[in-house]
């Protein structure tokens, strides 16, 4: 096998004095899909948002493509599409605009695929609506579009079915399924079982580590 | 903060809680004797046998508390801010330790430096406040330590506070040159009084190495302080590690 | 997979990302008049709690219209980055691979256009109604149009670092207005230096100067501020 796309190596943190994870090791290869496991406060968002990058409260090493992580951060960054708690999505902005900003700032983004994005995820007619007058559900959704236009390799994805009919659910992990399939790499948390059988790994994460 | 520079392993070594809580245990009796003395020395010598001032009689003698803790008030705050740069780049645990202590310390002395100065100003000038350059340098300086502390304590999190208190006393440190500089400028503009509060003409030897002594008296003092706030906060922050628990067994 | 070409350019970005924020102020204009009645407001309460008359006043125009710029500047500062932090614009804004310091200095100058640029438009009516003499008027309006970005910048350093925190308005305050001092100073000096007729060539490069630094160095402390917020 070559290089994997990320390596995580003996990570550690701890929040509030309680160890979240220790010894944590894994990697992640192109084509595969990884999915964190664990029970409510079991640490499955921080972990998102260390390998992310938002966090930096851990110790142990993170590394992209065989690089330590601090050496090629702007790389990953380019590479990386993150879907966390929070939309991400300015109320006063419509879809479009919303979106568009974020193609702007985003070089493996196709512009010209946003249009086509909200049709897919259930919003066309409200391209041009400004996002506070439409539901939470529907924000996540804005959101969520951006995996129809992204060409980022990594997809990191916390919670990404909540809010979200059973039918969507269906799109969206067949898009998941079919960016595994084009080589492209995806982390995820899920309470939903995952209807994906292919390169699919599962990471435990355990609740509390006793000591 | 993204890069780090390598740097020769004992450099790693004074980042190790442990061995710098074993240090500091070493150097505390011997920097607290030290203190002790000179500032017993110094504070005698200064008070009762230097000379009277032949303009202001023996109300000077404030002098011997007041420009050592107006030095070491600055001192700090240098010793605070490189502290945290050295946190923030090497992410080294003690120097976050180290920067998180100093806060108060030089908040105290900011203080002291003010009171001292203040009733200074009552014999000298006849009021308690002036605004002289100095003084309001010192009062500027106040609220910059107060606001790292602030920072420190709003911030729950121990690691983010640390980070965010050394970001913010850096700003400070890039800006007290500014502030001091135009604060001097708009004093000259404003004169209220012609005389300087420690710029004194040729001070006699009588009068200076007790002062001197003074200094270095504070300085030591200081460092008992910081060494005795790092060692708790070292405690505090190792506690669940083994040989903080093996310490406490051990007493 | 194509490698990633990082071949946007950075002007580009940095109009994309003014025109946005300029965008988002505009469709929310009502909150932009506060912090200008505030001005306002506080320069009528001087001639109420101190004294009207015009001697009395013409003497402490310039510092009181600076004070009360300073105030309202520093109370826009907290919502410059809260409403990005709240929606998680400000993650995503951290993980795109442009320099976070750009995409600050492009915030912080579209917050300056909608916040600072009208209180110094608004300034020559405070000067006249607290009788500043006429020569100091330009002077009144150079030294806030130079001084007032760097109050918005070092301002947002403060918004940064306590953007993550409940009651970060307060604390914003603590933490910024001793750093807003040299600019205070050097601006009312202008306006004093003015208004009895002596050169600002020299105040106003000191302003210039003080600015010039604020562009360069403070979107990096921002920028580590955010970071630094965002990590919990």
């Amino acid at each position: 096998m070559s290089t994997p796309l990320l390596e995580a190596n003996n990570l550690f943190c701890e929040r509030d004095e309680r160890v979240l994870f220790e010894q944590l090791s894994f990697t992640l290869n192109a084509g595969e899909i990884l999915q964190v496991e664990g029970p409510n406060g079991s640490g499955k968002t921080t972990l998102l948002r260390i390998l992310a990058g938002l966090s930096t409260a851990f110790e142990g090493e993170l590394s992209w493509k065989g690089e330590p992580m601090s050496d090629v951060r702007d790389d990953f960054r380019a590479s990386m599409l993150y879907f966390g708690h929070l939309p991400g999505v300015k109320a006063t902005l419509t879809a479009e605009e919303n979106l568009r900003w974020y193609c702007a700032v985003h070089p493996l983004t196709r512009i010209e695929g946003v249009h086509e994005a909200l049709a897919k995820v259930g919003l066309r007619g409200y391209e041009d609506v400004p996002c506070h007058s439409l539901s939470a559900g529907q924000n996540r959704r804005v959101s969520l579009a951006r995996l129809y236009f992204s060409e980022a390799p990594l997809w990191v994805l916390d919670e990404p079915f909540t809010a979200i009919d059973k039918r969507g659910v269906a799109e969206k992990e067949a898009l998941i399924a079919a960016h595994a399939a084009k080589g492209g790499s995806v982390i995820l948390t899920t309470h939903h079982e995952l209807a994906i059988r292919d390169n699919v790994r599962q990471l435990a994460l355990g609740g509390e580590i006793p000591r | 903060m993204a890069k780090s520079w390598k740097m020769p392993k004992w450099f790693y070594q004074l980042g190790s809680p442990r061995w710098c809580y074993e240090i500091t245990g070493k150097l505390l009796p011997g920097f607290a004797i030290v203190a002790a003395l000179l500032l017993v020395v110094g504070a005698v010598w200064g008070l009762a046998f230097a000379p009277e001032d032949y303009q202001q009689g023996n109300s000077f003698r404030i002098i011997y508390v007041h420009v050592p803790s107006a030095v070491l008030a600055q001192s700090c705050y240098m010793l605070m801010a490189v502290a945290g740069a050295i946190s923030l780049i090497w992410k080294m645990k003690v120097a976050d330790m180290v920067a998180k202590s100093c806060a108060p310390l030089g908040a105290t002395l900011a203080v002291l430096a003010l009171a001292t100065g203040a009733i200074w100003g009552k014999p000298t000038w006849g009021t308690w406040w002036v605004w002289d350059a100095r003084l309001t340098s010192m009062l500027i300086l106040l609220f910059l330590f107060i606001g790292v502390y602030s920072l420190h304590h709003a911030i729950d999190n121990e690691i983010n506070a640390g980070k965010a208190g050394a970001v913010l006393s850096l700003v400070g440190v890039v800006n007290i040159p500014i502030i001091k500089y135009s604060v001097e400028w708009w004093n000259t503009l404003h004169q209220t009084s012609t005389f300087k509060v420690t710029e004194k003409p040729a001070m006699p030897a009588d009068m200076w190495i007790p002062l001197l002594i003074m200094v270095i008296g504070f300085y030591c003092f200081f460092a008992v302080s910081l060494m005795l706030r790092t060692r708790a906060e070292i405690l505090e922050r190792e506690k669940r590690s083994g040989w903080v628990r093996d310490l406490v067994e051990a007493r | 997979m194509s490698e990633p070409s990082v071949d946007i350019s950075l002007t580009r970005v940095f109009w994309i990302t003014l025109r946005r924020d300029l965008l988002l102020a505009y469709r929310r204009r009502n909150d932009l008049i506060s912090p200008l009645m505030f001005f306002l407001m506080v320069a009528t309460l001087f001639p109420l709690g101190v004294s009207p008359e015009p001697e009395f006043l013409s003497q402490v125009a310039a510092g009181v219209v600076w004070v009360a710029a300073l105030l309202a500047t520093l109370l826009s500062m907290d919502s410059l980055f809260r409403s990005d932090f709240d929606d998680g614009s400000l993650e995503q804004m951290l993980l795109s691979p442009q320099p976070l310091a750009l995409l600050v200095l492009a915030k912080v100058v579209a917050h300056w256009t909608v916040s600072g640029l009208p209180l110094t438009i608004l300034a020559p009516l405070l000067g006249v109604m607290l009788y500043l003499p006429g020569e100091g008027m330009s002077a009144l309006i150079f030294s806030l149009l130079l001084g007032t970005p760097t109050l918005s910048l070092i301002g947002a350093i403060g918004a940064a670092l306590t953007v993550g925190l409940r009651k970060g308005g307060v604390l914003i305050t603590l933490l910024v207005l001793p750093l807003y001092i040299p600019v205070l100073i050097f601006g009312t000096g202008a306006v004093q230096a003015a208004s009895t007729g002596l050169p600002i060539g020299g105040y106003l490069a000191i302003l210039g100067a003080i600015l010039a630094l604020g562009v360069v160095l403070t979107p990096l402390a921002v920028a580590a501020g955010l970071r630094i917020s965002v990590s919990n």
